[in-house]
């Protein structure tokens, strides 16, 4: 993948107007026909923070590395304020949401259980208990779980309950946003599916 | 601000240089706190974030220089991912959560139509 072995610079090169040598940190994660990917780093991290970078990883995870670096700078660019920052609110806000509704839905699904129990329990004994339970009731709390339409949050809630996470606690898991597919499961990755998923943003 | 009090701030204490009133970083990297610039700085450069700082609206640079720190942090904890992998958990967290709502509001309108077609049997024709 190295363009410099083609005497085709690397973006990076080409961007910081140099020779692409053979031993180019960059050339490989960098191809000349992705001038943005390495643009966007280069404004948000530098160049030389980012060779630094490189160079305290084993060569395996570098191509990891540098997307996840492209995926933060993209986020930046969009989003000077927030940056990754705003991505990660969003999602704990949007679960926090979904732990709710959940376990509401989960608790109405327990009553119908014991309902549905008592009925076929009573219909065999020829009891009639459930009045009113064919008015449509059941079917409106159906309709009230529904995905809550998530705003951000407010400003003061945007880090307070955020953690930086450890290196290696990590469930497992594919990054799904925007163009980023090719990351392998984070090391410490026990994933459980190892689905990878494509969110288009 | 640390420059009213002769005390540089955390960012030009570490790039030895005076703090002038005008600083940009004296209000958000206060001296008592001189991690939060170093980190910053070894992750985005002083320049970068100079320039982050300079294009967005004031009242939005404390929160700028925050995510900025915590972006740097999570970084510095994980070189490979940094706080892209904790987006990667929550996202397969969040689809999991969804899809667990999806089977159990379907388990509930299996319920409810199950419940009003029993009434219906139950009461001889009934209308549910």
């Amino acid at each position: 993948m190295a363009s410099s072995s083609t005497n085709s610079p690397c973006a990076a090169c080409k961007f910081l107007r140099r020779k692409c040598q053979p031993e180019c940190v960059f050339a490989p994660y960098f191809p000349p026909d992705q001038p943005q990917k390495f643009a966007n780093v280069h404004k948000v991290f530098g160049a030389s923070n980012v060779t630094k970078l490189l160079n305290e990883l084993h060569p395996s995870q570098r191509e990891d590395a540098v997307n996840s670096l492209a995926y933060e700078a993209d986020m930046r660019l969009r989003d000077p304020v927030y940056g990754c920052v705003g991505v990660i609110s969003l999602l704990q806000h949007q679960l926090r949401q979904l732990q709710i509704d959940l376990s509401c839905a989960k608790s109405e699904l327990s009553k119908y259980q014991s309902l549905g129990i008592l009925a076929a329990t009573h219909q065999s004994l020829g009891i009639n208990l459930l009045a009113g339970a064919a008015d449509g009731t059941a079917t409106a709390t159906v309709r009230d779980h529904h995905y809550h339409h998530h705003q951000f949050f407010p400003r003061e809630q945007m880090f307070g309950g955020l953690d930086v996470p450890a290196g290696n606690n990590y469930d497992g898991g594919i990054l799904a946003i925007g163009q980023i597919t090719q990351f392998q499961q984070p090391r410490a990755a026990a994933g459980d599916d190892g689905r990878r998923t494509v969110d288009p943003s | 601000m640390s420059n009213y009090t002769n005390s540089p701030c955390a960012a030009c204490k570490f790039l030895r240089r005076k703090c002038t009133s005008d600083c940009v970083f004296a209000p958000y990297f206060p001296p008592e706190e001189p991690t939060k610039f170093a980190n910053v700085h070894r992750i985005f450069g002083a320049s970068n974030v100079s320039k982050i700082l300079h294009e967005v609206a004031p009242h939005q640079r404390e929160d700028a220089v925050n995510s900025l720190a915590y972006e740097a942090e999570a970084r510095l904890k994980d070189p490979v991912y940094g706080c892209v992998g904790a987006i990667s958990v929550l996202q397969r967290q969040v689809l999991r959560l969804q899809r667990e709502l999806e089977e159990t509001n379907a388990d509930l309108m299996r319920y409810a139509s199950c419940l009003g077609s029993e009434t219906t049997s139950a009461y001889g024709g009934r209308r549910g």
